[in-house]
């Protein structure tokens, strides 16, 4: 099978029409999986009581933020060197979703924050680039809608992405570099984590969740950017309205 | 079994944080779900759908 087949929306568009529905029934079941974890299964903790149980949601959508972007960098890059349509399509589609996360992972941080830190927000690094992440994505969404032209479009908002994917590493180290309120990493790449397994297992079926949640989305999105972008192409006008779905 | 219901709302006293951060999480995601089928929609991908019903 030769996969470059698929860098063509042509061909691509049947076959994220057939994959989606699987990732987001996955992506289902695992939340399902991970909220009985999340709040049948793992203990009260104590230190911080119930109030932890916000870690299950945080940690998950902040890894997908920043792991998005960079996604949508990596298709950006793609875009700008090869000129493929396919790929900026594939950006553009990542962009909502990943500003949805950042959100989620702001939004979870705040609630958490208050009753362990004492505040909702504080201009702390690793707080502060993750706000600028989130007015990146809306920063390449807007951009986006600024040009009316596509192609133009495109290379624009490959360059945005590619400049911004440097924050992204400042967000990781962040915690290690300044010393601010944040903490620093539970779970790490080179280290054992610090807590226990079973809150472990359910923070990893959540991330597992939102990445199959992440793909689900981000599939259903591309198509309908290929619909409205390939319009007026001939094989998008052969296209049967029962074979649409 | 209400009292235990009412016990794990209350989250041992966190209940207000951890359904605003669950609760809006489940709310911006279904906001989501919602416009990705509109656009669906707009795009014209659920013609024989709409037309079933």
């Amino acid at each position: 099978m030769n996969l470059y087949r698929y860098s063509s929306p042509a061909a691509f568009y049947p076959l994220a029409g057939k994959i989606a529905p699987w990732f987001g029934w996955s992506a289902s079941l695992l939340a399902v999986l991970g909220l009985w974890i999340s709040f049948g299964m793992a203990p009260t903790d104590f230190q911080q009581g119930d109030a932890y149980r916000i870690i299950f949601i945080h940690v998950p959508a902040a890894w997908m933020s920043m792991f998005t972007y960079l996604v949508m960098a990596f298709w950006s890059a793609l875009a700008l060197g090869f000129n493929t349509r396919l790929s900026a399509m594939m950006a553009q589609a990542l962009a909502p979703t990943g500003a949805l996360m950042t959100f989620i992972a702001l939004w979870t941080g705040a609630f958490w924050g208050r009753p362990t830190w004492g505040t909702y927000w504080a201009w702390d690094a690793r707080m502060t680039s993750e706000l600028i992440l989130l007015f990146l994505y809306f920063g390449v969404i807007a951009l986006r809608n600024a040009i009316d032209d596509d192609r133009r479009a495109d290379r624009a908002c490959a360059v945005l992405a590619l400049v911004g994917a440097v924050n992204v590493p400042i967000i990781y180290f962040s915690v290690q570099w300044w010393n601010t309120l944040h903490q620093g990493s539970t779970v790490s790449m080179v280290a054992a984590p610090k807590m226990a397994s079973i809150m472990l297992s359910g923070m990893l079926v959540m991330a597992l969740a939102a990445w199959f949640y992440t793909i689900a989305v981000a599939l259903v999105r591309v198509r309908c950017i290929i619909r409205e972008r390939e319009r007026g192409t001939a094989w998008a006008g052969q296209l049967p309205a029962s074979a649409i779905r | 079994m209400s009292e235990s219901l009412a016990e794990f709302l209350a989250m041992g006293g966190y209940g207000f944080y951890v359904w605003m951060a669950y609760g809006v999480t489940a709310l911006v995601i279904v906001a989501e779900l919602l416009m990705l089928r509109a656009r669906r929609r707009a795009a014209g991908m659920t013609h024989d759908e709409a037309r079933a019903r």
